[in-house]
């Protein structure tokens, strides 16, 4: 017993011959917001799906809330609100009957009170009895979102919850969620959205199974060592073109209407902007992003080496 | 998580059936698709069955008789079996051992040889018409039979026939076929609407995503399975009422025996369908699979079950495979009870097979079926 929410070890599952998750390690504390990011393929569904005990995991062991992932996942699945990535309440069924039958599944004492403070918490008071399918991205995301919170779990595996949204349902949507982890709720939100990175107390970087980078997240971009800069002016697209191919540029793109280029040797990246001086260059604080593409290169190097 | 909750299995329930009801074309399918059968069906079924089962009662042994057994049989449509007593044929006729049973009466021979022409009676199952249809018409070709054996002194006197057949058509006098289409009816139908739909509906799920969301709550599988199968058995009885009720009033379709045992023993009948729709449902991964498999379980019992063509007409492999499968039975149980008046013991042998079959399928569908996404 430990005071972690999560805490699993040496994770692995196959599918045949393809290792998706491979001696993961894993560590969440209470009332912490975790982002699990990745590529999509990268295992993070997978993560999800063997903690909340809907795959068995071929070897490593853990707990979820104090109680053992394979022995006890009955017992996980009470306590944890586990969101799909893919919609899967009830497109023939309304708001409120979905949410009622998650409740009555959950056996909920009140459950009708219930249901319908988390219509109004999550503001779908005017969609109640509408059905699901004829919801928008938006809604059903926050159909989804009241249902797997309804129960009050202790922790909450959200897969890919926002994707398909726009950005400002994204921002609420993120909203909602710190909400809920200042109330005491555990989050493990999996996302490909690197902007949204920065919201999360932790981030945890997976790429073909594996953990590559980890930690608090505005630490993970200082500690990397990586210098930045952004570039501004006029053919900034074509210039990003050009600029990728030059020595010691990690990665170049346009971002915000800005060249945003990346490296790891300062000496060469700003012997490379050099070489555009019609555009006015900045230096900028490292996005997580940039860190994730210089692991990832790193790797695709090493691997190149062997 | 231990035992089944009642809160859980009533939300489960409640899901379910407002997803059949917001499902307005299924359900007018389910009403319609009968209706349209029976109607279309009704006369269509014709073929012609040879070797049909046949019972002999014969109260002594006698030259003519042989003769006449010779006879039957040399016509192809006769399988001749010797009874010891008339329960012996009464019950045979009425599980539907026997197609017909043949009684050569007492003193036989002599009545043939003082020229009083005889009657051999022949009861016949007419349930199923055009099983027997062919077969007794072929009756008239033997009317001659015994010419050669006569007494000289008979053999001038042609004038007179030295027996004559009589055909009493039991269960089905007027020889409806619709009447026999019915049963068959009944079972093909509850056959299609609940194997179909349960596959269909747990498939759905999974391709949808859902059972991925289902499974993630403290749900246990027999809750799943449970609240899926209540609706299905509810549908399969409306199907039922509405056949009976269609056919009473149309076709004036004779109810002879209990109709509270008719249903209990479709609920059996139903319950092997859902049984096999749940173990099909845990191998197919989509609804394409699912419609085929649930196609390759229906064919047979269509073809092969005595709906489509006479039970007894088909090669003796094909009635092996047919006695395996519980259309077979349920049509039987239901003939019996509704044309024959058969009374609860009558229904026994048919049963057995349906529970087995059931059991049996259960236990597959059990270990085939994982509590995770594995």
């Amino acid at each position: 017993m430990n005071d972690a929410t999560i805490d699993v070890h040496g994770l692995s599952k196959s599918f045949g011959a393809r290792r998706v998750v491979d001696n993961l390690s894993l560590r969440v504390a209470e009332r912490e917001v975790c982002g699990f990011l990745g590529a999509n393929g990268s295992g993070k569904t997978t993560t999800l799906r063997m903690l909340c005990g809907l795959l068995k995991p071929d070897a490593g062991s853990g707990t979820c809330l104090g109680l053992d992932i394979v022995r006890d996942a009955a017992s996980i699945r009470r306590q944890v609100g586990y969101m799909t990535q893919r919609f899967s309440y009830y497109e023939d069924l309304t708001v409120a009957e979905n949410l009622e039958l998650v409740a009555g599944v959950y056996e909920m004492p009140e459950a009708r009170a219930a249901v319908r403070d988390i219509i109004m918490r999550m503001e779908l008071g005017s969609y109640a009895e509408e059905l699901a399918g004829n919801l928008s991205g938006v809604w059903k995301q926050r159909l989804a979102l009241a249902a797997c919170v309804l129960h009050r779990p202790k922790l909450l595996l959200l897969d890919e919850p926002t994707a398909g949204v726009d950005a400002k349902a994204r921002r609420e949507f993120w909203d909602l969620i710190h909400d809920l982890a200042v109330e005491g709720l555990t989050v493990l939100v999996s996302t490909h959205y690197m902007d949204k990175a920065e919201r999360c107390n932790r981030i945890v970087y997976l790429a073909n199974g594996r953990i590559m980078v980890e930690g608090d997240a505005l630490d993970v971009a200082r500690q990397s060592g990586l210098i930045t800069y952004d570039g501004i002016g006029e053919d900034i697209e074509d210039i990003a073109q050009r600029i990728r191919a030059m020595p010691g540029v990690e990665a170049a793109g346009v971002f915000r209407r800005a060249v945003h280029v990346a490296g790891i040797d300062r000496a060469q990246l700003e012997r490379a902007i050099g070489a555009f001086t019609q555009l006015q260059w900045r230096e900028v604080e490292p996005r997580i992003e940039d860190v994730f593409i210089h692991e990832l290169s790193a790797k695709d190097r090493q691997e190149a080496v062997r | 998580m231990s035992g089944i909750s009642s809160k859980r299995v009533r939300s489960l329930l409640r899901k379910e059936w407002l997803q059949v009801r917001r499902d307005p074309f299924t359900l007018r399918l389910i009403i319609a698709l009968p209706i349209m059968q029976l109607l279309l069906f009704g006369y269509a079924i014709n073929t012609n069955p040879k070797h049909l089962p046949t019972g002999l009662l014969a109260a002594e042994p006698s030259k003519y008789e042989r003769t006449i057994v010779a006879g039957l049989q040399n016509t192809g449509y006769y399988d001749i079996k010797t009874l010891r007593s008339e329960q012996e044929a009464e019950k045979g006729l009425a599980q539907g051992d026997y197609l017909f049973v043949v009684n050569i009466p007492p003193n036989f021979d002599r009545s043939v040889d003082r020229g009083e022409s005889p009657s051999v009676l022949i009861d016949a199952d007419a349930t199923d018409p055009t099983a027997i249809g062919y077969a007794t018409a072929a009756l008239g070709g033997l009317a001659n039979v015994l010419n050669r054996d006569l007494p000289p002194i008979r053999r001038v006197q042609p004038s007179t026939p030295a027996f004559q057949f009589i055909v009493h058509s039991r269960y089905n006098p007027e020889q409806l076929s619709v009447l026999n289409i019915v049963p068959g009816l009944i079972c093909v139908v509850l056959t299609m609407s609940t194997l179909f739909l349960t596959t269909l509906s747990i498939t759905r799920e999974r391709e949808r995503g859902t059972m991925e969301n289902l499974m993630a709550m403290p749900v246990r599988p027999i809750e799943i399975m449970l609240a899926k199968i209540a609706p299905y058995i509810l549908i399969g009885y409306i199907q039922v009422i509405v056949i009976l009720a269609v056919s009473a009033a149309v076709f004036r379709l004779p109810v002879h025996g209990s109709v509270i045992v008719l249903l209990l023993a479709l609920g059996l009948f139903i319950a092997s369908n859902l049984a096999l729709g749940l173990t099909f449902s845990t191998v197919a991964s989509n609804q394409m699979q699912a419609t085929q498999m649930a196609q390759f379980a229906l064919m047979p019992s269509i073809l092969m079950s005595g709906f489509f063509a006479p039970f007894a007409g088909m090669p003796v492999w094909a009635q092996y495979v047919g006695e395996a499968l519980p259309t077979t039975h349920a049509i039987r149980i239901v003939r019996g009870l509704l044309l024959k008046g058969n009374a609860p013991t009558d229904i026994l042998p048919d049963l057995w097979p349906i529970a087995v079959f059931t059991v049996l399928v259960v236990g597959v569908g059990a270990w085939l079926y994982r509590e995770t996404l594995d």
